[in-house]
């Protein structure tokens, strides 16, 4: 590597971090820890480890061994696909990339010595910081429910577990029973998404319980693909679903998980599967690590810094940078973004303009595909929309089909672009 | 910004702004210019329709389509009826010249010269549509490459009696007398605004298939000289 004022900075910092922690940096690389093994962190990380061709050492911390795919997990509900496809190891990033996977908790940032602590004692030094947790949820957001009652009345908006439950008590619901879900408020992950789960628990229970009926209490007139998801729902689940916006109280709602009943605006419903989506916030670890501005962590646009330190990249559904929405095709396209950035400061590699884009692609029913997606672009205030598409309505089954399978297409992509 | 490392990062960012995305406009600006409309409409919350409709969620709305209780001229409906929709370009070329985009409104606004001062007002109107962040099909916040009308195209002098020619074809729909049951009349047209809203079907922004084909079709000359002829119709 040709030294250039840049690599110098970039390995100046790394020698100063090695002063507080020689043994942790006998080779005397640059670091970077990613929290987070999701779409923007596993994305980051991979493309770290790939580009800068091991003269970065790059360190995931992820809890979980096998990570489940928020996005098609709604595609297991409905029975189109089966948990384990949307299960991914970090096996590949640890063997053909050499990225240091850490199964742990991170609990502890401190910026001042650019360290990040784990539940298991370890303490990791870095010269850059990617945090990419995802999503929390606001403490109180729906009356009457906690995560403590997740297992009463899940959420199933992290994957795994919590998906395989959903699935479960939809599957155990009596004869004609009700399915309600809470629906978030904005901005929240996967904007089609809770729509898209209602259409597969409609295709699901269509099958195993077809007098069921399900309810949406939304506290939103509007709502992502909503004249494409009303329609299809018009089509292929007539009668079966109900959609109580905020003009009928749809944002006016409790819950009591111990007695199963869901009070709209004053009206007790009692409920046999009770999916509620509280309203969210960033992974708590940006709190700990004091980067947030109310609920989200804000982030310049170009290089996804956080707004409160340079030394720390914020990627997908935690940060606020905007117009993109929170989904995984953002999240890996912002960390793609980052990682460059990154490399930039950290090696002297050279900086293209920040690119961003976003496709999300819902199933409404068998072969019944949507999508919207946007490119955009990111100026001083925020990443801005420039361009964008959506399927239109009455479009004719063979391209819906093909949408389908585009969708499937691009999971297979995805998910190696993410995990190798 | 941040320290010497970030600092090399914005040079590069800057010698990139040209392929960038720019932000309409200057929302702060643009609410001090939405004065000269405010007289007629109202936007924010509890926005209600005043003399014009409440501007709340304009970007993506189809046009004379907010209100139940609001009444739209006729050339708005018919506008809204031939598929307009208020995106970015369309809300532009709008403030730029009502006339040239929908034809006999009742909105009493001579338009805006000035790019920077609709870019201004219309950033300022963009808070109050949808956040593509929540609805990813919602409106660009970003400007778009934007192609201009050049000024010698409207400069061009029509020849009237080559106009006359051409408008055999028009006359096939709209009526020589005037009569504009169920398709506009087009005589007695002021010549600019004429050319204005041909180049605005060739552009395609104004709707309507059947004109976007035949205006498409016209060569500037030829638009000139229809509006030379037109004007002088009765």
């Amino acid at each position: 590597m040709t030294l250039n004022r840049r690599a110098f900075i970039g390995t100046g910092a790394a020698a100063a971090a090695m002063l507080s922690a020689p043994m942790l940096n006998a080779q005397g690389k640059p670091r970077v820890v990613v929290v987070g093994g999701g779409a923007g962190g596993a994305t980051a990380a991979r493309y770290l480890a790939k580009d800068s061709d091991g003269a970065i050492d790059v360190t995931l911390v992820e809890p979980t061994r096998a990570y489940y795919t928020c996005f098609f997990s709604n595609l297991y509900i409905g029975g189109f696909r089966e948990l384990s496809s949307i299960g991914h190891s970090y096996g590949t990033l640890a063997s053909d990339y050499g990225v240091n996977v850490v199964h742990d908790w991170a609990v502890g940032i401190d910026r001042d010595a650019k360290t990040v602590t784990l539940a298991g004692g370890a303490v990791l030094p870095y010269d850059r910081l990617i945090l990419s947790p995802g999503i929390d949820f606001v403490d109180d957001a729906v009356p009457g429910w906690s995560v403590a009652q997740q297992n009463k009345m899940p959420h199933a908006y992290k994957a795994g577990s919590q998906t395989e439950l959903l699935k479960a008590q939809i599957e155990a619901m009596p004869e004609g029973g009700l399915y309600a879900m809470v629906a978030p408020p904005n901005p929240f992950r996967c904007p089609p998404g809770p729509y898209e789960r209602v259409s597969m628990v409609a295709h699901l229970l269509q099958q195993i319980n077809p007098t069921a009926k399900i309810l949406i209490a939304d506290p939103k007139p509007k709502f992502s693909k909503m004249a494409l998801f009303q329609e299809g729902w018009q089509k292929h689940y007539g009668g079966m679903i109900d959609w109580i916006g905020p003009d009928f109280g749809g944002q006016n709602v409790s819950v009591n998980p111990d007695e199963m009943t869901l009070d709209i605006d004053g009206t007790v419903e009692n409920v046999d599967v009770c999916n509620v989506i509280p309203a969210q916030k960033a992974g708590r670890i940006c709190d700990m690590a004091g980067i947030t501005e109310g609920n989200w962590a804000p982030v310049v646009p170009a290089t996804m810094q956080s707004r409160m330190d340079e030394n720390i990249h914020v990627l997908g559904d935690a940060t606020s940078q905007g117009d993109m929405p929170k989904s995984g095709y953002s999240a890996n396209s912002q960390a793609k973004v980052a990682a460059m950035a990154v490399r930039g400061s950290l090696l002297g590699s050279k900086v293209f303009p920040a690119k961003f884009s976003n496709t999300c692609w819902s199933l409404i029913d068998t072969d019944d595909g949507v999508k919207v997606g946007a490119s955009y672009e990111a100026t001083e205030e925020k990443i801005a929309k420039v361009d964008g598409f959506i399927s239109q309505t009455g479009e004719d089954d063979a391209l819906r089909k093909a949408t389908y399978e585009e969708s499937l297409g691009w999971y297979a992509g995805i998910t190696e672009d993410m995990f190798g | 910004m941040f320290g010497r490392v970030a600092a090399g990062l914005a040079a590069l960012v800057m010698s990139g702004a040209a392929v960038w995305a720019v932000p309409i406009g200057d929302p702060e600006e643009g609410e001090e210019l939405f004065g000269m409309c405010s007289g007629c409409h109202e936007v924010g919350q509890g926005a209600e329709n005043g003399i014009g409709p409440h501007l709340n969620g304009i970007f993506g709305r189809k046009a004379a389509s907010v209100a139940k209780d609001f009444r739209y001229s006729e050339g708005l409906r018919r506008a809204g009826a031939d598929g307009l929709v208020w995106h970015l370009d369309k809300l532009d070329a709008y403030l730029e010249n009502p006339k040239a985009l929908v034809s006999a409104t009742r909105m009493s606004f001579d338009g805006l010269e000035d790019p920077q001062e609709r870019a201004d007002i219309l950033a300022y109107l963009r808070r109050y549509s949808d956040n593509p962040q929540n609805i990813p099909e919602a409106d660009p916040t970003a400007r778009p490459r934007e192609v201009e009308l050049e000024p010698e195209v409207l400069a061009l002098v029509g020849d009237e009696e080559y106009g006359e020619y051409l408008s055999s074809e028009c006359k096939i729909c709209h009526q020589a007398d005037g009569n504009d049951e169920g398709i506009p009349s087009i005589t007695n047209w002021p010549q600019e605004d004429f050319v204005v809203a041909m180049h605005a079907y060739k552009r395609k922004l104004r709707p309507h298939p059947v004109m976007q084909m035949m205006a498409g079709r016209l060569s500037d000359e030829e638009i000139a000289a229809l509006a030379a002829y037109f004007e002088g119709t009765e």
